[in-house]
């Protein structure tokens, strides 16, 4: 399905090169409302799509659009964008306070409006309190804090976040998470890099996965999983209190790859070629009364196992 | 994809369409933003170093000098240390470190991409550090101008400088030489600016134009044109010999020296305002 380019985020055929380096390479991505998550490794190219939909860097190949507005008119594109980038830096001899409406002012605000839209926006990200200190005293997490209030503060369509979750501890990093699936809720589109990967799959929508420039995978992380099922059948750990013969017995089944007895001696683990046509025949099994199951789980269904299939393993 | 996906709520927009007074506000914002740091930060240190030296400089000479030279040459060594110390000096250098650091100091300070992230259009990004720029030096070095002249003037005799004040040629000397200072920040100033833009070691480029700014006098009549000195000496209230090497060239007009210098100035502005709408933040490579 194409979407309309007034909605989405559109990287069209996009390289990037630094010189003989190479950032990312024919990316072709629609991006549309929600949170979206871009994974990879260090290098794989997060930061550089990242800094292509904000214009700060200029594609050497082919176009970027966010919500319909080319970024190299940033007049218009910052009215909807939002972007809490990874440098650690600040204007000098800046309180929190001002650092937001100093910007605010810059992007054509009154005074009056800057005020009140860096207070609403220090209040989100809970650093009301501290508004009024110098920014070189804060810790990193109030840093991080900071720069995500500076990128929400006019209100934007799109949330651009560099590794957002960065420094902060683990009591607002699940407020943060909270403020993100909240702010997607309300329409926003969110593009998050980390490496949290645990994290990435609790708050994200779709994923995007990056390795040495390229687009891996893209989707939800159940469609992306999905489409690996032929590489890497999928696999589940059947609790269950003899699990010796529950092995022997679904062996006759034909969606049955491969089965191993877990090292506590109370699961099994198996590999399937057809989870659907297999849970029906295990029904059977169970119904016999000979083995007692106690659970069934996939244990590869999530980003962490799709990062470790695609990337992982390269 | 969450349930709402689709439907993108109406984020009310409070920013009005762009027009002159938006323009206007924003520059206005940037302004007064990099005024701040201009005259606070700690950058402003050396170009307060670089404005007091030729205040100090004087203030020793009038203090330990026991010769009180002829009121009638004062003019003329106010004109030499003018040309020599304030302008080629104290405002080439003032102007290099404070228009350099306009761009340059964000990308040594990884603050640049804040500005680039807002909704201004970079040209009135240019526009505002600019003027931030030359309200700052025009500030400084007018004031300098200005208390090196009392320096040399006041002292030796009061009552007949006052008479050459208000009475002689004293005010209308003060008139030009604060122009030259003005017109000097408005040069060099768009052309530092510009050079911190886009080179990554500005200094090599501002020794350059020292070096050739210096040259000026030997050069022949064509080539004395391409520099802002020039146009600056011609319009010196008191002229001075530059001595029995220079290369003699007609003055060029105040009517022609002021819009040219202005004109200039535009230009390379615009180029700026040109380039930077290509400019890419990578902090790792500057």
């Amino acid at each position: 399905m194409r979407y309309e380019p007034a909605n989405t985020i559109i990287f069209d055929n996009v390289s990037k090169f630094y010189g003989e380096i190479l950032g990312v390479n024919r990316v072709t991505l629609e991006i549309r409302a929600g949170i979206t998550s871009l994974v990879g490794p260090n290098g794989a190219g997060k930061t550089t799509l990242m800094n292509l939909m904000c214009g700060l860097l200029r594609p050497t190949r082919g176009t970027v659009s966010v919500l319909g507005i080319p970024t190299d008119q940033p007049q218009l594109l910052f009215r909807k964008l939002g972007y809490c980038s990874q440098f650690d830096s600040f204007p000098r001899g800046l309180t929190g306070r001002e650092f937001i409406v100093a910007f605010l002012k810059i992007s054509g605000f009154t005074a009056k409006q800057a005020g009140e839209l860096a207070a609403k926006s220090l209040a989100r990200v809970d650093l009301l309190p501290a508004a009024d200190r110098k920014i070189g005293a804060y810790s990193k997490g109030m840093r991080q804090r900071v720069r995500l209030a500076q990128a929400i503060a006019h209100d934007p369509a799109v949330l651009i976040l560099d590794e957002p979750l960065n420094g902060l501890d683990p009591m607002v990093r699940a407020e943060t998470i909270a403020l993100f699936k909240q702010l997607a809720v309300d329409g926003l589109h969110l593009i998050i890099s980390s490496h949290i990967l645990h994290e990435v799959d609790m708050m994200s929508d779709r994923v995007v996965l990056l390795n040495n420039g390229y687009v891996v995978a893209e989707g939800g992380i159940q469609g992306v999983r999905e489409e690996m099922d032929v590489e890497h059948p999928v696999q589940v750990l059947i609790r269950c209190d003899r699990p010796s013969i529950l092995a022997s017995q679904i062996f006759q089944s034909a969606d049955v790859i491969e089965a191993r007895v877990h090292d506590d001696r109370k699961g099994l683990f198996v590999k399937l070629r057809n989870p659907d046509q297999f849970y029906l025949s295990l029904n059977t099994v169970v119904s016999e009364g000979e083995i007692e199951v106690e659970s069934i789980a996939p244990v590869d269904d999530d980003l962490s196992a799709v990062y470790e299939y695609l990337i992982g393993a390269q | 994809m969450s349930s709402t996906a689709e439907t993108i709520q109406p984020h009310a927009p409070t920013l009005p369409e762009p027009n002159l007074s938006l323009w206007l506000r924003q520059i206005r914002a940037i302004v007064a933003f990099d005024l701040k740091k201009n005259f606070f930060g700690k950058r402003s240190l050396l170009v307060y170093l670089l404005a007091v030296m030729p205040i100090a400089l004087l203030t020793l000479v009038v203090l330990l000098s026991p010769k009180v030279p002829a009121v009638n040459t004062l003019p003329t060594i106010y004109s030499v240390f003018f040309n020599s110390v304030i302008l080629r000096t104290i405002v080439f250098f003032g102007c290099a470190w404070i228009f350099m650091n306009l761009f340059r100091g964000e990308i040594v300070d990884r603050s640049l991409h804040y500005y680039f992230l807002s909704s201004v259009r970079r040209e009135l990004l240019v526009t505002g550090k600019y003027l931030s720029g030359l309200l700052t030096s025009v500030i400084l070095f007018t004031i300098v101008t200005v208390v090196c002249m009392m320096l040399i003037f006041v002292p030796h005799s009061f009552s007949s400088s006052l008479r050459f004040f208000f009475e002689g040629a004293g005010l209308s000397q003060l008139f030009w030489y604060v122009t030259i200072t003005i017109l000097a920040c408005i040069g060099y100033g768009a052309f530092f600016l510009v050079v911190g833009l886009f080179v990554r070691n500005p200094i090599i480029p501002a020794l350059v134009l020292y070096g050739w700014e210096w040259i000026n006098f030997l050069l022949p009549p064509l080539l004395k044109k391409i520099s802002v000195i020039h146009y600056l000496n011609s319009l010196v209230p008191v002229p001075i010999s530059e001595g029995p090497f220079a290369v003699v060239a007609e003055p060029t007009p105040a009517w022609i020296s002021i819009p040219g210098l202005l004109i200039v100035t535009a230009l390379v502005l615009f180029l700026a305002g040109t380039r930077i709408r290509r400019m890419e933040v990578r902090y790792g490579t500057d």
